[in-house]
């Protein structure tokens, strides 16, 4: 005889079955929204800087080293022993994409506030360059492997999607920088970021829906509650921002900076709201549980012995 | 490259965790077997966690989940006794609390950090903090890990988390310094019915399949064994259970996988995303010259 079922949804007192993320919000999800604004503001500055866009080079690798600055802070801060920051660098470990990250944002860091500090000073201009461009090259790791480090966990929001999340970031990123872009240049130097400011929305957008089909019913959590709120603003903003740019980014100064912020703005909430359907998806057994048994019975695999 | 095993775990499928995370000449993978059909409920397990292991009080709190007050594995608990009351028969087991039209069933299962064969807390561990001990178990280091928490949503478990006092991570050692001279782990030892076994895994799963049968042959069907198979989703785990519900009846996911094993494609989706994004800016330079 089968014992029947106590509890509705076969859960232990509706408790989650995986411990949810310690991460605070302000300073992770903050972290995946400024490392992505960082990244794509350097690449900005290293092709504004080789082609002679001067204001755009430096206005965007200021952004990048506040940013990034700013980022450093807010996951040192974050560890729950932050004087023990430097044990990061103990190691390295492709297994872990915290331990890759760590690599890649200490050597874009530094390369981003040696090429600052040269841009600044105008000490050793030419390694300034350089340091521009490797912080460009380095720009594009940081703004993408944080796909990897929240997908790389069993919160079922976050790791199944693992296929669209890069993209998704590499688009809210380059909308960010580009958006930046948009408010910080004059009109006859933000051309290139008009274009990146519209092609990083398109992918965001489109990856964004991408990613909700593959979640399935884990994809409620992008629709429900506080991440829902935030990701339909984010997308409202995001299209706003793209086709603001798209028509008046080359004409109209005003309108330029107005749909850069939006484009900013946009980002961030794509990145709080991503952050936020994950804690939801971890603290609710059911996005655990079901997608589970569904492929257990899919595999044939499903066992009940009776 | 690593030298903790991580990276091994992940390439090398089945075979020994300890000899794939580098130990020469260790002793054999050792584990525990907890049968929750022998389970009382006394607790033991949890008081005697705590006292060896000198793990702080987990909050003196009345849940209201039958006789659950620790709620579930963290950071100061590392064993947690779960009960679920039920309107179901005991096999065919007749109680003095049963009448026909009012069956009752009080399942009660002791839960513990699994030390899974392929384990995502020690593969995501950025520190080198958690590593795979001779004896095929994973433990956090105290004195080196920095809090970063990676590993508290790494584990599809629920065992790992932050302790937030202090800080750091922690979770069931299998009590290491007991084993490193000979003594069992304190839970398996303070187990009055031998509902927790501890030994040789191989052994183990022996013993586990011999008392799977011997339930069903007294009647009781809904036996099934957890965590057992070297084939499922994180290896094989080198603490496994039989059980007498659905996993997720006892808060357990009914078909884990190590996060990790996806990690190749991730890495491989960030690369094409972090080229596109470059040859997307490069583009939209090109197509803006003279502009």
């Amino acid at each position: 005889m089968s014992p029947r079922r106590d509890h509705p949804g076969a859960s232990y007192y509706g408790k989650p079955v995986i411990n949810p993320p310690v991460w605070e919000e302000r300073e992770i999800a903050g972290y995946l929204f400024l490392g992505g604004l960082a990244g794509s503001s350097s690449i900005l500055a290293a092709g504004a800087d080789l082609t002679g866009r001067h204001r755009l080079a430096r206005r965007s690798r200021l952004c990048a080293s506040g940013a990034i600055g700013l980022s450093l802070l807010a996951l040192i801060k974050d560890l729950g022993r932050p004087l023990r920051f430097i044990n990061m660098l103990r190691t390295f470990k492709i297994t872990s994409p915290m331990s890759v990250g760590t690599w890649i944002v200490s050597a874009y860091a530094s390369m981003n506030f040696a090429a600052t500090g040269s841009e600044l000073t105008g000490v050793l201009p030419l390694v300034g360059r350089a340091a521009g461009v490797g912080a460009g090259l380095t720009g594009a790791g940081v703004a993408t492997y944080t796909a990897a480090l929240i997908a790389d966990t069993a919160v079922p929001a976050w790791h199944e999607g693992y296929r669209e999340m890069p993209f998704l970031f590499a688009g809210s990123a380059s909308s960010a920088g580009a958006g930046f872009g948009l408010v910080a240049a004059p009109l006859a130097e933000n051309a290139p970021a008009q274009r990146m400011a519209v092609a990083g929305a398109v992918v965001e957008l489109a990856a964004e829906q991408l990613l909700e089909r593959r979640l399935g019913m884990v994809a409620e959590t992008m629709h429900e509650g506080t991440a829902g709120r935030r990701l339909r603003a984010a997308k409202a903003l995001t299209a706003l921002g793209a086709v603001g740019a798209a028509t008046l980014g080359r004409r109209n100064r005003l309108a330029a900076a107005a749909s850069g912020a939006a484009l900013v703005a946009g980002s961030a909430l794509t990145r709080f709201g991503i952050f936020a359907a994950g804690m939801t998806s971890a603290r609710d057994p059911k996005y655990t549980v079901e997608p589970q048994r569904r492929r257990l019975e899919q595999s044939g695999a499903a066992q009940v012995p009776a | 490259m690593s030298d903790d095993g991580g990276l091994l775990n992940v390439m090398l499928r089945g075979g020994d965790p300890a000899t794939a995370a580098g130990w020469e000449d260790h002793p054999p993978r050792m584990g525990f077997f907890t049968d929750t059909s022998v389970c009382i409920g006394c607790k033991a397990c949890e008081v005697a966690c705590k006292e060896w292991n000198g793990v702080p009080e987990d909050g003196l709190d009345w849940t209201g989940m039958s006789h659950d007050n620790s709620g579930g594995l963290g950071a100061d608990t590392w064993r947690h006794v779960a009960f679920i009351e039920q309107r179901a028969p005991i096999g065919s087991h007749q109680s003095n609390f049963q009448r026909e039209d009012d069956s009752f069933r009080w399942l009660m299962s002791s839960d513990v950090c699994k030390h899974c064969t392929h384990a995502a807390c020690l593969d995501v561990c950025p520190t080198g903090a958690i590593f795979r001990t001779e004896f095929g178990t994973v433990v956090v280091q105290a004195d080196v890990c920095n809090g970063c928490g990676y590993c508290v949503p790494a584990c599809p478990y629920g065992v790992l988390d932050k302790r937030e006092d202090d800080g750091r991570i922690f979770k069931c050692t299998l009590c290491y310094d007991r084993l490193e001279v000979g003594q069992e782990p304190a839970c398996a030892k303070a187990c009055p019915t031998d509902s927790i076994q501890f030994g040789e895994l191989e052994g183990l799963r022996e013993r586990a399949g011999g008392r799977v049968q011997q339930l069903h042959e007294a009647g009781v069907t809904e036996a099934r064994l957890y965590g057992h198979d070297a084939s499922n989703g994180v290896g094989g785990d080198g603490a496994f259970f039989l059980l007498l519900d659905e996993p997720e009846v006892y808060g357990l996911p009914p078909d884990p996988v190590v996060t990790t094993r996806d990690l190749p494609a991730m890495w491989r989706r960030v690369g094409v995303a972090a080229g596109a994004m470059l040859a997307g800016a490069v583009a939209s330079f090109v197509a803006s010259a003279g502009r």
